[in-house]
């Protein structure tokens, strides 16, 4: 099957305060151009399942594939890359820098990046926000616009890269209906129409509900492969 | 891959948003680097002036005869007595010439040694002014005042008159400062003088000596060799001391043990005329320095803190740029970059104000009886402080900024975000 992220066999443990088997044995995958999300209790190890999809959490056993490279066991300098280049991230609380403007917050992962020139990548920058229509919001300070524009902007920084798989730590869970409804549909669109693959954890079962597939975890395990 | 561009961008963002943090920082620096300029130059100056206020009056070696007793009594000479014990009471100096033995050869031999720089003569005679009946103890100093004007700052120390004029005048003096207002004398009157034996000579005041130094001011003057010998009744080859200046100080101590041997006189060199002052002059260094290592020091740890306050304060942000794809190195050079440029502003602007300072503290009036040529304060504008100034603030700022961020650069961005 065509996965563009793949887990094999993932185990993980909390050493402290005492040991605690947290992931047991995690496998699945998501293919490409699939809109899958991560439900589950609080402790079932959704989240921590999803930081270690992100390759910011090292501390695991098993195989991890991205586009069909293993990137278990790459160094911290390649991993970064990785993220970089590969996964956009969007997290509960907008995580804007705020002494930035919005259009710079957009524009850094690609500065970081370095495979365009910076008149390209602002070019860029503000293509993804007006496509998030919050094109007007560009030279504004990252603290001085509104939670839902602080999301939009996540996202967009989040596409900059124009990356393989697109992840949410609860994108919605800080956000009001009206906001969660803009923000679930703006995932929809990146899946019809540009074939993004979406891996978002969430509790809000509405949401859920309207994606591809349902990933159900409880107890540090998958329920439904 | 490092961009650079990227990186300084953000540090230079993090730098104007807060100003307040920054500019602490940066006087912190600036002060300590001020601090340091203006108290190494100023002490340093101080300390050169000394010395020169010393040392220009010292010759590098310095010949005459000591009056001393012989090392070896005549009894010990006597075989019969060899094993006995001697007391000998009451001894006297060895009968000795006070004048130089072959004093003219030896400063034919010294004018010609490639490390002398020159010799000169002089008489030293014991001599009263009399002033009405009053008569005051003193020396006159017989000199080549020509040579003395070339080899040592004695020009400086005429305050009246000039040294052509003693030249030009057979019977001229130079009256010590101190002589002059006890006997209310000035340029252009006379003064008599008269000899240990009770001869009496008129001189003509043609300058007034002030080396600074009060003891010397209430003494000695000076006049010309020939004056002196004319005075004493002496031929021209009387001379009780030499004076040497070498091309290299450093060559003194053996050259004066040479010449001690070869001439059979004493000769003293710099260093063991003036043993106590370098001890002045290196403990005075070493608390210029403690002093501003201290500074540097304090200012480092102000540094330090404010960067550690800053990456507290960016915790998320560090968490999200290594979401983003910044390595840990990345984010460690983004601190580090504001550290150093703390730094270096700062220590700019130390250099600056400690340059400033410096000016000010050598245009402030500095007079004194004892310094006649002195005006201002005495300061030393060596560009190797200023050059350990900007070493020592780039130094320390590296350390302050290293420690902090490389605990930036360790930080898990998990344990941030998922606010554990």
């Amino acid at each position: 099957m065509d996965y563009v992220l793949e887990a094999r066999n993932i185990d993980k443990h909390f050493h402290k305060p005492k040991d605690f088997h947290v992931l047991r044995d995690i496998t699945f995958g998501v293919k490409k151009g699939e809109f899958a999300t991560i439900m589950g209790k609080s402790g079932s190890g959704k989240s921590t399942l999803l930081y270690i999809l992100s390759t910011m959490d090292t501390d695991y056993t098993g195989a991890l594939y991205l586009n069909h490279e293993l990137v278990t066991g790459k160094t911290h300098q390649q991993l970064s890359r990785i993220r970089n280049k590969n996964i956009g991230f969007v997290f509960q609380f907008h995580y804007l820098l705020s002494e930035f403007s919005v259009l710079e917050n957009v524009m850094l992962p690609a500065k970081k990046l370095a495979e365009k020139t910076n008149a390209q990548i602002e070019k860029d920058a503000l293509q993804k926000l007006e496509m998030l229509h919050i094109g007007h919001l560009a030279d504004q300070r990252a603290s001085r616009i509104s939670g839902g524009e602080k999301q939009r902007v996540a996202i967009a920084r989040a596409l900059i890269n124009d990356p393989t798989i697109l992840m949410g730590d609860e994108p919605t869970g800080n956000l009001d209906s009206h906001n969660s409804e803009n923000v679930f549909n703006i995932f929809k669109n990146l899946k019809e129409e540009q074939g993004l693959s979406l891996l978002v954890v969430t509790h809000d079962e509405d949401f859920a509900k309207r994606t591809d597939r349902i990933i159900q975890m409880e107890d540090g395990m998958i329920l439904n492969p | 891959m490092i961009n650079w561009s990227v990186i300084l961008g953000i540090a230079k963002t993090h730098l104007l948003t807060k100003m307040k943090s920054t500019g602490t920082a940066t006087l912190g620096v600036t002060f300590g680097i001020g601090a340091y300029i203006t108290l190494v130059s100023f002490m340093t100056g101080l300390n050169g002036m000394l010395d020169d206020l010393i040392l220009n009056q010292t010759p590098h070696i310095h010949i005459y005869n000591e009056i001393r007793p012989s090392d070896h009594q005549p009894i010990s000479l006597y075989g019969e007595f060899k094993d006995a014990f001697n007391m000998v009471h009451s001894i006297k100096p060895k009968q000795n010439q006070k004048k130089i033995h072959n004093a003219l050869p030896i400063l034919d031999y010294l004018k010609k040694h490639p490390n002398v720089k020159g010799a000169t003569p002089q008489l030293r005679a014991q001599i009263f002014y009399l002033s009405g009946s009053i008569e005051l103890g003193g020396n006159l100093v017989g000199v080549d005042i020509m040579e003395e004007v070339r080899l040592s700052n004695i020009q400086d120390n005429i305050v009246e008159g000039t040294p052509e004029a003693l030249k030009n005048n057979d019977s001229g003096i130079l009256l010590g400062a101190g002589l002059a207002k006890k006997m209310s004398l000035h340029v252009g009157d006379r003064v008599q003088i008269s000899t240990v034996y009770g001869n009496i000579f008129p001189l003509k005041i043609v300058g007034i000596y002030q080396s600074g130094i009060a003891e010397i001011d209430d003494s000695q003057s000076f006049a010309n060799l020939k004056t002196v010998q004319r005075i004493l009744g002496e031929a021209e080859n009387y001379v009780t001391d030499i004076n040497i200046k070498l091309v290299d100080i450093a060559q003194a101590v053996p050259m004066a043990r040479q010449l001690e041997t070869q001439f059979k006189t004493k000769a003293i060199d710099i260093n063991q005329a003036n043993a106590q002052f370098e001890t002045g002059s290196n403990i005075r260094n070493l608390i210029t320095y403690a002093v501003s290592i201290t500074l540097l020091i304090v200012a480092g740890f102000g540094i330090y803190n404010i960067l550690n306050m800053l990456i507290y304060e960016k915790m998320k942000d560090i968490a999200i740029l290594k979401a983003t794809g910044f390595s840990g190195r990345d984010v460690q050079l983004i601190f580090m970059a504001q550290a150093m440029i703390i730094g270096f502003v700062g220590g700019i602007l130390g250099l600056l104000i400690g340059f400033v300072l410096s000016r000010a503290i050598d245009h402030a009036p500095f007079e004194t009886e004892a310094l006649p040529t002195i005006t201002t304060y005495p300061v030393n504008y060596n560009p190797a402080y200023y050059i350990i100034g900007i070493t020592f603030a780039l130094l320390s700022t590296f350390i302050a900024g290293y420690l902090p961020s490389n605990r930036a650069r360790k930080m898990d961005p998990v344990k941030i975000i998922r606010g554990t």
